[in-house]
């Protein structure tokens, strides 16, 4: 018998090790009398949510484009990477709810969040339930890995979302290239999306530092609703138009046999497909007449 | 060697015997196992997920190698490190021990007490306002297959044990037909526990942090050992549920295990319950070590012919035939002699 040593091994050693197929095979059946997931997804709640706020927000409020939706894989995993802004950001219901509507087999998108959330009262008990998962590198990779699901990230992630109006549509650092080595660990594809109109949805002005550590939130920003609406202001976006593009994906599981070890190859891989979405969004901002109508 | 006694909950005892029992004892078993000639060649531990403790930054699903992302908060958390911390060590060390870890998930069941459990039992159930943690937990009768499945196997390294299935606290309430209290204030929780104490129920720390960020365990690699659970989480919650029906009406009486030396002399000492154990002696008696109890041949010797004859059925062919040499190169009883050639005789008839 081959003696597995008790002693703790490096992380990124036990994802990889991890990877033999027959416990793909172990994960514990679906109960169908549960209407939440492992993960805490809860089919009501999200399915209220779609009824009323998505829907709304999808049709009428940003009346939503969407283009190259085929380009996400009908089965298997695959991760999404789309440009990230906003205050609150509406982009990522906006995407879950462009493939429910016009993907041939639409799916349920995972949406990677903030540790911060878990820990935040009722947006702790609220996001999971919404398909919210901590950006936790394992948890990505038991998604896309283990259970082949869509994954949605931001690599932009916070600096993305605090970015004030007048540096729109630039894109930040695509943090340390993470989510190039989720995917190449996973062998699932990655697919650019660029997104144009939450800029103007929900644009910052201004930071309040003093009031960022007084309330505990990541950051405090001032914006056309907030703080003078409250807790309101978080459903309330300016009408601007939407307008998301998906890009043909990037395979990664043609660059050899551990690519996530090439530090080197993992950052051309994110820095390319940074440049892809800034080139696809300069485009569609070339072409775009107005703000709010597109 | 089986070792269950690790202290995992705080309500069982207190934090400075938890210590002695977690730290102190592990050490003293540890060293027993690996003395000069230890007849010892498997080690099963049973250690629990509060290795892992319960944090913001969690992965959703821990994995045996998986390390905790914070240093230990409670006392019951480091003690719990510290010990599979010498276990490893122990492992490391000696090689021809299998050493197994199984951390168990909080367990439900009626024979158990627990502090998850407890807190469930209340008419009411406390919970953090603005949180909802997954839970996972983990039959009883699931506890004591998968103890019994890591002697029967040789599985070396560390286990999750933990039933499919993690549900959220609300979802747990809910199957047990009881509503939420969101009562307890996300700041300041601490501070809110002498209120809750006067009212009947005491959290401890570990339970708390539970309450606020839940935790799940990645079960697959005890499932690939063959281990089957009987039990979803949903199915052990239910199970509970029926449990907490039942209570009421069955009362406190037969609750609980309860230490009765009839029963232990008689698994110790009966000559029904001791021959199949005793069955390598007789068949090989040169393996035992010397000292202890005596040498084995003694012991058969003390043996009248009738409690030999009495112990007969319930051994093998093979061990019928040592246990003739034997008796014809010592005692030479004749009784026993025929009686052995009977069932000798018997023995391919029968199966």
């Amino acid at each position: 018998m081959a003696r597995t040593p008790l002693s703790l091994r490096d992380e990124d050693r036990a994802l990889a090790r991890r990877d033999d197929p027959d416990l793909r095979d172990l994960l514990p059946a679906v109960e169908p009398e549960r209407t939440v997931t492992d993960w805490g997804r809860s089919e009501r709640v999200e399915g209220f949510f779609d009824r009323t706020l998505y829907d709304f927000y999808y049709h009428l409020w940003f009346r939503c484009e969407v283009e190259g939706v085929e380009h996400v894989p009908s089965d298997g995993g695959a991760l999404l990477v789309s440009n990230h802004s906003g205050a609150l950001p509406p982009d990522a219901p906006m995407i879950a709810k462009a493939i429910k509507e016009e993907h041939p087999r639409p799916r349920p998108l995972h949406l990677t969040m903030e540790h911060f959330f878990k820990g935040y009262p009722g947006l702790s008990m609220l996001l999971p339930k919404i398909g919210g998962v901590p950006a936790h590198p394992a948890n990505v990779h038991r998604l896309l890995y283990d259970e082949r699901q869509l994954v949605l990230v931001f690599p932009e992630g916070r600096k993305g979302t605090e970015k004030l109006y007048k540096e729109r549509y630039r894109l930040r650092r695509f943090g340390r290239g993470g989510f190039v080595e989720a995917a190449m660990r996973a062998r699932v594809p990655i697919v650019p999306i660029a997104v144009v109109g939450a800029e103007e949805s929900q644009p910052i002005f201004a930071h309040v530092k003093a009031l960022q550590r007084l309330t505990g939130l990541i950051y405090f920003p001032i914006t056309p609703t907030f703080p003078h609406f409250g807790l309101l202001a978080a459903g309330l976006y300016l009408p601007a138009k939407f307008k998301i593009r998906f890009l043909p994906p990037v395979r990664t599981d043609d660059m050899g046999d551990e690519p996530w070890e090439d530090q080197a190859l993992v950052q051309t891989v994110a820095h390319d497909i940074r440049a892809t979405i800034q080139e696809e969004l300069l485009d569609m901002l070339g072409k775009r007449r107005s703000v709010w109508f597109g | 060697m089986v070792d269950t006694r690790l202290v995992v909950d705080s309500i069982v005892t207190t934090a400075r015997r938890a210590h002695e029992n977690n730290v102190i004892g592990t050490m003293n078993v540890l060293a027993a196992c690996a003395g000069e000639g230890s007849p010892v060649r498997k080690l099963v531990f049973k250690s629990s997920a509060h290795y892992y403790g319960c944090e913001q930054d969690d992965p959703a699903f821990f994995r045996e190698e998986m390390r905790r992302p914070h240093p230990a908060r409670t006392a019951i958390e480091r003690d719990i490190v510290e010990a599979e911390k010498q276990v490893r060590d122990f492992g490391l060390k000696n090689d021809h021990v299998t050493v197994t870890v199984l951390r168990f998930a909080n367990a439900l069941g009626p024979d158990l007490r627990t502090s998850f459990q407890e807190w469930l039992d209340l008419p009411l159930v406390p919970t953090i306002l603005g949180f909802d943690p997954r839970c996972q937990f983990l039959h009883e009768d699931d506890m004591a297959a998968a103890l019994e499945h890591a002697v029967r196997e040789d599985l070396d390294g560390i286990f999750n044990v933990a039933a499919d299935g993690v549900l959220a606290m609300t979802e747990v309430i809910s199957l047990l037909g009881k509503a939420p209290v969101p009562v307890l204030p996300p700041w300041g929780t601490k501070a809110a526990l002498p209120v809750l104490r006067a009212l009947g129920a005491s959290p401890c720390p570990e339970l708390l942090n539970q309450l606020r960020f839940g935790r799940g365990l990645d079960n697959r690699r005890f499932k690939a050992t063959g281990f089957r659970f009987r039990y979803t989480t949903r199915e052990a919650v239910l199970k509970l549920r029926e449990h907490q029906r039942l209570a009421p009406i069955l009362g406190r009486g037969g609750e609980g295990y309860r230490y009765e030396s009839a029963v232990e002399e008689f698994l110790r000492f009966s000559p029904s319950v001791r021959a199949p154990n005793a069955r390598p002696q007789l068949a090989a008696p040169a393996n035992r070590a010397p000292g202890g109890a005596g040498r084995p041949t003694d012991a058969y010797g003390d043996l009248t012919a009738r409690e030999v004859i009495a112990m007969l059925p319930s051994l093998g062919e093979a061990d019928l035939r040592a246990l003739r040499d034997h008796e014809a190169a010592g005692a030479r009883r004749q009784s026993v002699l025929k009686a052995i050639d009977r069932l000798v005789a018997q023995e391919p008839a029968a199966r």
